[in-house]
């Protein structure tokens, strides 16, 4: 069945970023020479998988309305831990990944349990998480451990041919699956509806009988198992451990999320969009890279003018939406603002 | 007892008491961590390093407890940290000589100038266009590394120019002088506040906008000049920074102050769902949290591991916050009141 395409508030973000995407990379092909080939656009997915991974567990998290901070040091842990137990411990990798993929499942699992039990801002706990994860890296090593393990190795430089000499690699099959997936669940799923349904209005979605305190519990576990998945990734891409890595990580996932069109205040926003939000993402380090006189940190400088635009468009949604008399009052600030 | 009642009333007693358990933990375990000696006219020692090493923490913590005070938060000052301190240093220049490029007082001058713009960018969002705090200085905290990225050229820019030193090396009357700067800002944001209906209002946006509104209170001007008001203190904690190390790296000035100084407001007594603020509560959190860290430092556990150790605290705090949380507890000791 094919739904309906209609410019609604709902997917015009989408489209937005969609478009973006399509205007940026058109763009840098017309400025460009050798900016418009097959390797370079599948180059955006093996170099961005790992932010793809954290932004489908970001999207989740955002779309029931919390967040999640400690995406980014999640990724570093996993990181140590994978390259710790490889190289110092010398375990099975086959033994590794389960093992790294838990404690990521058990840091979702405390931290969303403490949110949804004692009723305290996601903001703050998974704050917590971030010192925690962060530390917990330096606990492992101060050191960078790099990884020569067999499997390690084969991961990271596989490469997936597809038509015409074009290649992926392993890790975008995973991110790819990981999108998917969420995809999936996120639409088709009890689960993936009650997330929208807490975003919408948690108050109502109890009133429901909807599984709020479970499915909240989830979302950060889902969040947490996504992050060490990413840490994984992570090392695929750089073969090693290091406790500085994904420094700020997290602000980039946030960011790639609402420039793809998911609303902060929760409720609203799909995990194709996120998509679409790394490509742009990516696209933009891609574009500074060819143009080359521009530092790298101008990135960071047209991301954040980016989610400004975002942020800018999704408020005036909002108001439209507000002045239909649907909208629950949000915080200080945009009340004050109406 | 009835006076140890009211002291326990007071919001500022628990946080004090925190710190008193500390310094006490101190004064058995850290050999002479207390002692303070007199060298070349200054006071030297662990509790006076305390003092001085948690200034730009407490300064970003004054401006910080005005906007939790407003329900909002403010995580871009980090990086307005790192803004000012490379606009101070690109201004002064690295100067071998230390002969400055543009007069330091202008230098400063304008780094201050350029952070209260960052923060009124800050307060625009939030109090015209309407964004949620959170995510309005979200975007400050993304671009805002850039810019003071792009501001030093990506290079780390080192100083030279003694004058500039005083602010976060230098000693007046014996004690640091980026205490003084400390003092002064908190009793002219105390002033302002608590000798003005200024705090009060601060207060009922931060309980309920609508009906602070209604009151006759301009809401949408106290979050701009809140957030504004954090840019200013921000900018200045930046010099202090800047001038401590005589260097400015955008990479890493500022790094994860902000989280820092949120702990700081929180530990203080004020509390993230606004409506009240504690200045002093906030300043003796930031001395907690800087504590905690040379604690940490003196029982020789690697500086970094003392993240996990932050991290227990936050929880801690944040559960001592949480209303079910007490009721739990009050429920297990059987006691029908349970009044922190």
């Amino acid at each position: 069945m094919k739904p309906k395409i209609s410019l609604n508030s709902r997917n015009l973000p989408t489209l937005v970023t969609l478009g973006l995407f399509v205007l940026m990379f058109g763009v840098g092909s017309i400025s460009f020479s050798g900016f418009l080939a097959p390797q370079n656009f599948l180059n955006l997915f093996i170099d961005n998988s790992y932010l793809l991974i954290l932004g489908v567990g970001m999207t989740f998290v955002i779309i029931s309305g919390g967040i999640d901070l400690s995406v980014g040091s999640m990724l570093a842990f996993s990181t140590m831990l994978s390259s710790s137990l490889l190289e110092k411990s010398h375990w099975n990798p086959m033994l590794v990944i389960p093992v790294v993929l838990l404690s990521g499942v058990a840091l979702g699992l405390l931290m969303g349990y403490i949110i949804q039990i004692f009723e305290l801002p996601p903001f703050i706990i998974t704050l917590a998480g971030l010192y925690l994860a962060r530390g917990l890296c330096y606990v492992i090593s101060i050191d960078t451990i790099g990884i020569t393990n067999q499997f390690w190795q084969d991961a990271a430089h596989a490469q997936v041919v597809l038509i015409g000499g074009a290649f992926i690699s392993p890790s975008v099959v995973i991110a790819l699956v990981v999108v998917m997936a969420g995809m999936f669940v996120s639409r088709s799923t009890k689960f993936g509806r009650t997330v929208y349904a807490i975003g919408g209005n948690e108050q109502s979605a109890i009133l429901m009988g909807l599984p709020v305190a479970r499915t909240k519990i989830l979302i950060y576990v889902f969040s947490g198992f996504c992050s060490a998945l990413a840490g994984i990734v992570f090392t695929f891409y750089t073969l090693s451990g290091y406790a500085l890595n994904g420094a700020n990580m997290e602000m980039d996932a946030i960011a790639t999320v609402v420039i793809g069109g998911t609303l902060l205040t929760g409720g609203v926003g799909s995990v194709l969009g996120t998509v679409f939000g790394v490509m742009v993402y990516g696209t933009i380090q891609v574009l500074i890279v060819f143009q080359g006189t521009l530092n790298s940190w101008w990135t960071r400088i047209a991301i954040g003018f980016l989610v400004f635009l975002f942020c800018l468009m999704q408020r005036l949604f909002e108001s439209r939406k507000g002045a239909r008399g649907r909208k629950r009052v949000p915080p200080a600030s945009a009340a004050a603002a109406s | 007892m009835a006076i140890l009642k009211s002291l326990s009333r007071a919001k500022i007693f628990w946080p004090i008491v925190a710190l008193a358990v500390l310094m006490c933990f101190n004064l058995f375990f850290t050999p002479n961590f207390f002692r303070v000696e007199i060298k070349e006219g200054h006071l030297y020692g662990n509790v006076i390093d305390i003092i001085k090493n948690a200034s730009p923490i407490m300064l970003l913590a004054v401006g910080l407890t005005l906007v939790i005070a407003t329900k909002g938060i403010d995580i871009s000052v980090g990086s307005i940290v790192a803004i000012s301190a490379g606009v101070v240093a690109m201004l002064i220049g690295g100067d071998l000589q230390g002969v400055p490029k543009y007069p330091i007082p202008y230098a400063m001058g304008a780094a201050v100038l350029v952070s209260v713009l960052a923060g009124m960018w800050n307060g625009m969002l939030v109090s015209r266009i309407g964004m949620q705090p959170i995510i309005a200085t979200l975007i400050l905290s993304v671009a805002g590394r850039g810019i003071a990225m792009v501001t030093t050229n990506a290079m780390i820019v080192w100083l030279y120019a003694k004058p500039f030193a005083l602010l976060g090396q230098g000693y007046f009357l014996g004690l640091p002088f980026s205490i003084y700067i400390v003092a002064a800002l908190v009793l002219l944001t105390a002033l302002v506040t608590r000798r003005t209906a200024l705090g009060l209002f601060i207060e009922a946006v931060g309980i309920n906008p609508t009906a602070a509104r209604f009151a006759g209170i301009n809401a949408k001007n106290i979050l701009f000049g809140v957030y504004a008001f954090s840019g200013l203190c921000a900018g200045i904690s930046g010099l202090v920074v800047c001038s401590t190390v005589m260097s400015a790296d955008g990479n890493n000035a500022g790094l994860g102050y902000e989280l820092s100084a949120i702990l700081a407001v929180v530990l203080g007594g004020t509390s993230l769902n606004g409506g009240k603020f504690y200045l002093l509560g906030s300043l003796v959190g930031a001395l907690i949290v800087q504590t905690l860290t040379t604690t940490i430092y003196a029982f020789g556990v690697p500086p970094e591991i003392a993240k996990v150790v932050i991290a227990m605290v936050v929880l801690v705090v944040s559960l001592l916050q949480s209303f079910k949380f007490r009721a739990m507890v009050a429920g297990f000791f059987g006691k029908r009141e349970f009044s922190v």
